[in-house]
């Protein structure tokens, strides 16, 4: 079981082809210019307000990401391996979304036991038989995938809601390039600065049936005050469309209209950033006031399309996530190309039995968990977390799964004024609209602590420039 | 454009403007501190300070003494005084946040690095000892602010909000320093033109910064009725209440121009403006220039929410 993990830079002692440029450079720099050049970037990151907030931690509410100057890199095949396997699950997950809220034929087939999709909290009966522009329900898919080995890609789990973290992959490089302008001279790095017409282009090609000409765009927050205000602000600036809080919307007959100067305005497309019961408060949560009162009716009757679609959530779910291996044969008739790591659900009794015999080399998971909070990784447990950990299992077995702990692989990171191996995980963002679309670059997050397998922003994770080489 | 927004726009330069004056307020008592007062004694200064914020009532709940650190102290750190600089960057710059769509980044960075910088001042407990250094960094701030939203932004609806919140926030601010002139430091008549009351105007052009524009315009005589007629009636000084008042008349035409129509904000508005052509200024000062000023800060106020009605601030 201990075995190295997969280093990014190194095999057998020797720099890989992805590192050649980077591994020369860093040689030629004196660590105190580095040093100098990290405090840079973190001065910038603040001048430019990327922050994002760390809930119940009162005096400073806005916070940095830690950043590390040392990139991420893959090699342009790597990448088109990645590229395939991503936008291979992003179809096959959006084929899901249809097929469960319309014919459920891989329940029907038995591919996937029905109570797990047709009681799980998160499939939504409201939108059963509604079809959302272009059958697309997620239209931002984010993967979260860890690497093992020179070939081996595991997904640990499918975004399908509203990931977030697309900003840093667009604000990283624009940090990057500003300080080390020759260092992207020397090498030649492919864009993600794309990303943005890109996505502008994908929510203008799922505007609902009613829309007539150009459709309005909107991004739809709860505000400044939350976590991920920044990227929100950020994106609908990127693509100049409003930036709406819910009091900012409001229904009228068959339309969502914009309370503006001149008057209402019609909204078309909504990229909302809030969670599906939060939308509407005639139709989910009564006493949100984020949402808008009488939106899902809008929904319904094709006045507006909602991105990501109210019940996309039930395909990202950790119990679903299991089968999706499964789905790509049944929908794509493909093989998947990115693997899945082995899961136990607890719900199991087999499962549970094998889980709680075997905690401390798994790494356990709440279903409906996210953010790296509520999490058990086994090899880094203290035996007394490990017992609490498992009577919380005990009371509740259906809310947990498990995995293996996985050797992530390791990216050279500049700590304490050298460089050192710190495991680091990916997420690309994946457009799916009249086109599936993936930008050349992602989100790297590294696990700062030596030996930490936690890459979560919240749980002391940093973030790394992904770089994509061109051939 | 949102409504929110438009408000968002409106009140981050009302914010800016109003940091401003407080600086400026500060330098003023600074200054009059130097200088013994027609009244005796240094301290009075900042009783008037204090008047012209129209925050007085504030400033008693918390202090016992009207003093120069307390007042100091009130206009720029104090996050009780609703108005306080700090308080004023603070809500510009997340106002900025909130509405961070509709200013460029150029704008954003300059607002945020405000913040951020303040945040640093405050940390140092000797701030307030160099008022002037305050005073200087607040207006360079202001000047950055403002510069980058004319070099950089649309000029479109939101420039025009944006602006009807300078400009108002800026005649009511000179209105309401010229009121504590007149008003509050002299409130007798048998004052008006000793060599004390002519130092104090003086100072009360250097808070504008306009002692110099002011004698390009009139030359070396600084009677009060001149000084009145340049902050209240001279279309060429950039904070007189008529030039204020022109161009919110020019963003309120703007706006009714690209909107296609016309709405009781811009009446107002016209008609506070019509009344300044017709105006002189001796009748003004004949008719008492204190309530001249009285009824022209009301009349902002109504302003004021006259354009969150119109343009469905509310909500």
């Amino acid at each position: 079981m201990k075995k190295e993990p997969f280093s990014e830079m190194y095999v057998n002692g020797k720099v890989r082809k992805a590192y050649a440029v980077l591994s020369e450079w860093y040689n030629t720099c004196d660590p105190d210019e580095l040093t100098q050049k990290q405090k840079e970037a973190e001065t910038l990151f603040r001048r430019i307000g990327i922050t994002f907030a760390v809930y119940g931690q009162g005096q400073d509410a806005e916070r940095l990401i830690p950043f590390d100057m040392m990139p991420r890199v893959f090699l342009e095949s790597e990448w088109r391996l990645l590229e395939r396997g991503v936008k291979q699950r992003a179809r096959a997950l959006n084929t899901f979304l249809w097929d469960v809220y319309n014919r459920r034929e891989i329940l029907r087939a038995g591919i996937i036991p029905k109570h797990l999709v047709l009681q799980n909290e998160a499939y939504e009966p409201a939108v059963v038989g509604i079809e959302p522009a272009r059958n697309v329900y997620s239209h931002i898919v984010g993967v979260d995938i860890v690497r093992t080995g020179l070939k081996d890609f595991y997904v640990l789990e499918d975004n399908c809601r509203t990931p977030s973290g697309v900003s840093y992959m667009l604000e990283n490089r624009e940090i990057m390039m500003r300080m080390w302008p020759d260092l992207f001279k020397q090498t030649r790095i492919q864009p993600v600065e794309d990303y943005a017409r890109l996505l502008r282009h994908t929510l203008e090609s799922v505007a609902p049936a009613k829309c007539e000409g150009e459709p309005t765009l909107a991004v739809l927050t709860p505000g400044a005050f939350n976590s991920a205000y920044y990227e929100h602000s950020f994106l609908a600036d990127q693509m100049s469309v409003e930036l709406v809080e819910g009091q900012d919307l409001f229904v009228d007959g068959d339309f969502v209209y914009m309370r503006t100067t001149r008057g209402p305005r019609r909204v078309d497309v909504i990229y909302r950033r809030i969670d599906d019961a939060f939308l509407d408060p005639l139709c989910f949560k009564p006493e949100s006031m984020l949402g808008v009162p009488g939106l899902m009716n809008v929904y319904r009757s094709g006045g507006v399309q909602i991105c990501s679609a109210p019940g996309a959530g039930v395909a990202d779910d950790k119990a679903i996530y299991t089968y999706v291996p499964e789905m790509i044969r049944f929908y794509l008739g493909e093989e998947p190309i990115l693997k899945n790591v082995d899961t136990w659900r607890c719900s199991e009794s087999d499962d549970l039995a094998y889980v709680l015999e075997h905690l401390p080399e798994l790494v356990v998971k709440e279903v409906h968990g996210s953010g790296g909070y509520g999490m058990l990784v086994g090899p880094a447990s203290t035996k007394k977390q490990i017992a609490d950990y498992a009577e919380r299992i005990k009371q509740n077995p259906g809310n947990y799964i498990a995995q293996p702990t996985l050797a992530l692989s390791t990216s050279p990171t500049f700590v304490e004024q050298q460089l050192a191996p710190r495991h680091v995980d990916l997420r690309p963002y994946c457009l799916v609209g009249d086109k599936i679309e993936l930008c050349p670059g992602g989100l790297t997050r590294v696990a700062l602590t030596e030996g930490s397998l936690v890459v979560n922003s919240s749980q002391g994770g940093g973030v790394k420039d992904t770089w994509v080489l061109a051939d | 454009m949102l409504s929110r927004t438009a408000e968002g726009l409106f009140w981050i330069a009302r914010n800016l403007e109003r940091a401003e004056t407080y600086a400026r307020l500060l330098q003023v008592g600074y200054r009059m501190s130097m200088t013994p007062s027609p009244a005796g004694g240094y301290e009075s200064e900042w009783s008037s300070v204090l008047a012209a914020t129209g925050n007085a009532d504030e400033f008693s709940r918390h202090y016992d003494e009207v003093n120069e650190r307390n007042v100091e102290n009130f206009l720029s750190f104090d996050a009780r005084n609703p108005s306080s600089i700090k308080n004023c960057i603070a809500s510009a710059r997340n106002n900025a946040r909130a509405n961070r769509v509709a200013v460029t980044t150029e704008v954003w960075e300059a607002l945020n690095h405000a913040y951020l910088e303040f945040r640093e001042l405050e940390k140092d407990r000797n701030a307030l000892k160099k008022i002037p250094d305050l005073v200087d960094w607040v207006k360079r701030q202001s000047a950055t602010i403002r510069g980058s939203f004319l070099n950089t932004q649309l000029l479109i609806d939101s420039s025009d909000f944006f602006n009807l919140g300078y400009y108002l926030e800026r005649a009511d601010n000179t209105a309401r320093l010229l009121d504590v002139k007149y008003f509050v430091l002299l409130p007798t008549i048998h004052m008006v033109g000793g060599s004390v009351d002519s130092y104090q105007w003086m100072t009360l052009l250097r808070a504008v910064s306009a002692v110099r524009a002011f004698h390009w315009t009139y030359g070396g005589d600084h009677s009060p009725e001149r000084i009145a007629h340049f902050l209240i009636l001279n279309p060429a000084c950039p904070r007189s209440l008529f030039h204020c008042c022109d161009r919110m008349e020019y963003h309120f035409s703007r706006l009714a121009k690209l909107y296609g129509t016309s709405n009781p904000a811009h009446y107002l508005l016209a008609e506070r403006l019509e009344r300044f052509y017709e105006a002189d200024i001796r009748d003004i000062i004949k008719q008492g220039l204190h309530e001249f000023l009285s009824k022209f800060i009301a009349d902002m106020g109504k302003l004021n929410n006259q354009i969150a009605e119109s343009y469905l601030f509310e909500r």
